[in-house]
């Protein structure tokens, strides 16, 4: 390429410059959030929509379950018992001689319930001890830290266990909130490191700087900052909390029996499982599937608001 | 190192007394009485009564009653079962059994998964990492329960390859496929874990100054990308004890294993507070002890990892 005239070496035009790059950005334009950024890189995978679906029709299920069938799924004739599928009884019948269609229908609502109920409360209360213990430190966070390592150290399911073992009664509210006695520690250590890193950066230090009060600077900057990592956690964990119900039900120390519920319903299933494998089958996969559709959306989550992942892919 | 030991190491011992505190109020301070369980629905005489109440010592005060079991779990008594065996005894006969379940288990997840999470890692977005990412998510996804159900189903009664039920003993043999029904979910964890890892390990600095000297594909792989993928899945591996005792109160349940979690699931259902307070203490003991074995191996596997003081 020939030196320009006046030039003693090459000079490239502005336009093949990484300059014109810095050089063609809109000052004017808007600053995108982390948030508009993630939801541009979700809409974009067709395992979010797939997700999203799947999560969006097991909600109206749980919310509605008589739409989808119109059989009683408490009116049980012997006279079935282990049947095959027959018109009106796609799935078939249980050991009972109960609609095993209808029964996996209302067993949703309380895997569902457990499953929202357990990661909520985790999740606000993980979120506020957490962000505290990280945010102001001192005794607080010592007293955070070593009670959540008590906790921590009881795996969630046997700490459950054994409580739920002494427990009369359980409703898919009490398990909920057992579950979340021993599961609360894992979003606290993740929001308390994610505070932590959030309270040394740029941002907070203006703000201090500004007079913005400390427990404002919290509020509006630390915790909107910090959060993207419980969030993916959180989702995940519905999917892990609707596991553990079932397994508690499959153990007996679960949901009563007059209780509608996939884990109810796979406990019983085993007995009858050589003859009829259906009975065991639908509501394993329903209880899979939903599962599946919270650990797709948490993956997808974590994709969208780890930039590293992003930068790598 | 050695002060972050020391440290790690005093840290356990709060951990340990407020977790056995807690089973131990949970099982014996909440509502029902074990012994009126224990007659079920005969009424023992009073006096029998007193006397198992005075035995166990229900009739001292709860705290009293902690220290006292705290003080014979460290003279190595675990206290005796509403039916008159020691818990000793009914450990040393249940752990071995586990113990066995849980090394088959933890070998089988560690070389399959680290195997296939390999692969994967190095034809990343090729047919076999994708079709190793489905079968992950849905081992995820299916509770170890159906898991178990199924492969037994499967391969004990259909194909006959396996044992439908352990006997006594728990030869080697018969503990095959109990160990990877309990290995299903970590083993997939391990694979994405695995897999992340040496894909991200693949563009690191370190591995484009391997192969910029010259060395072969293999040796950069097996050196450089392995040894520095294995520092997260050996971490996992640690964590993951906790998900295998639960799992193997599951697994031990549908295989009619004797071993730890068999014990634990009986205890429950038989009452015997004892027992699993004993089993469970035991449990939460090795589970923290793995735990900080874990964070000591990932300061001597990572050199760039350095302990803030």
């Amino acid at each position: 390429m020939p030196n320009k005239p006046g030039q003693a070496h090459f000079v490239a035009e502005l336009e093949d410059t990484p300059v014109a790059a810095v050089d063609r950005l809109d000052e004017n334009e808007k600053a995108r959030s982390t948030w508009a950024d993630a939801w541009d890189a979700m809409r974009r995978r067709p395992t979010f929509w797939v997700s999203a679906v799947l999560i969006l029709l097991i909600a109206v299920v749980a919310a509605f379950p008589g739409l989808f069938t119109q059989v009683d799924p408490t009116a049980c004739d012997l006279a079935n018992s282990n049947a095959d599928p027959a018109a009106g009884h796609p799935f078939g019948f249980n050991r009972q001689g109960c609609d095993v269609y209808a029964r996996t229908i209302w067993g949703t609502q309380a895997s569902v319930t457990v499953g929202l109920l357990a990661a909520s409360v985790v999740t606000l209360f993980g979120v506020i001890v957490g962000s505290l213990a990280g945010y102001y430190g001192g005794w607080l966070d010592a007293l955070v830290s070593r009670v959540g390592d008590i906790f921590f150290a009881i795996p969630t399911v046997l700490g459950a266990i054994v409580l739920m073992s002494v427990l009369p009664a359980a409703t898919p509210v009490t398990i909920a909130f057992v579950l979340s006695i021993f599961a609360w520690p894992q979003i606290a250590r993740i929001m308390r490191g994610a505070v932590l890193s959030a309270s040394n950066s740029d941002y907070v230090m203006a703000s201090t700087a500004l007079g913005v009060s400390k427990f404002r600077i919290l509020l509006r900057h630390v915790i909107p900052n910090a959060i993207a990592p419980v969030i993916v956690i959180a989702t995940v964990s519905l999917g892990t909390f609707i596991v553990a119900e079932a397994t508690l039900s499959f153990l007996g120390i679960g949901l009563p029996g007059t209780v509608m519920s996939w884990g109810n319903d796979i406990g019983t299933a085993q007995t009858s499982i050589v003859t009829s494998p259906q009975v065991l089958l639908y509501p394993a996969a329903a209880l899979s599937i939903t599962v599946l559709a919270f650990l797709m959306l948490g993956d997808i989550l974590r994709d969208a608001l780890d930039p590293t992942a992003r930068a790598t892919r | 190192m050695l002060w972050y030991t020391g440290r790690r190491v005093l840290q356990m011992i709060p951990v340990f007394f407020g977790a056995t505190f807690l089973i131990y109020f949970m099982v014996f301070s909440l509502p029902g009485d074990p012994i009126a369980a224990l007659f079920g629905d005969r009424t023992p005489s009073p006096g029998v009564i007193e006397q198992l109440r005075a035995q166990y010592n229900l009739d001292k005060p709860f705290i009293v009653q902690y220290f006292l079991y705290i003080a014979g779990f460290f003279q190595g008594d675990l206290g005796t079962t509403y039916s008159g065996r020691s818990v000793n005894d009914v450990m040393a006969a249940a752990f071995p059994i586990t113990f066995r379940l849980a090394m088959l288990a933890l070998l089988f997840e560690a070389v399959a998964g680290i195997v296939v999470g390999l692969i994967a890692g190095l034809r990343k977005g090729k047919l076999f990492d994708a079709s190793a990412l489905v079968v992950s998510l849905l081992l995820i996804s299916v509770p170890t329960f159906v898991i178990g159900f199924v492969f037994r189903l499967t391969f004990g009664v259909q194909l006959g390859w396996f044992r439908t039920t352990v006997s006594g003993a728990a030869p080697w043999g018969e503990l095959v496929l109990p160990a990877i029904v309990l290995a299903s979910v970590s083993f997939a964890y391990i694979v994405r874990l695995t897999r992340a890892s040496v894909a991200d390990n693949l563009n690191a600095d370190f591995v484009r100054t391997a192969t910029a000297k010259g060395l072969s594909r293999r040796r950069v792989v097996s050196v450089h990308v392995l040894r520095n993928s294995l520092v997260p899945v050996v971490t996992f591996l640690g964590v993951d004890l906790g998900s295998l005792m639960v799992g193997a109160i599951v697994t031990e349940g549908i295989f009619n294993i004797n071993g730890v979690g068999g014990t634990v699931f009986k205890a429950i259902r038989l009452g015997e507070s004892t027992t699993v307070v004993s089993f469970i203490a035991v449990m939460v003991v090795i589970f923290v002890l793995a735990n900080l074995l874990v964070d000591l191996l990932y300061a001597a596997l990572d050199p760039r990892i350095r302990y803030a003081k």
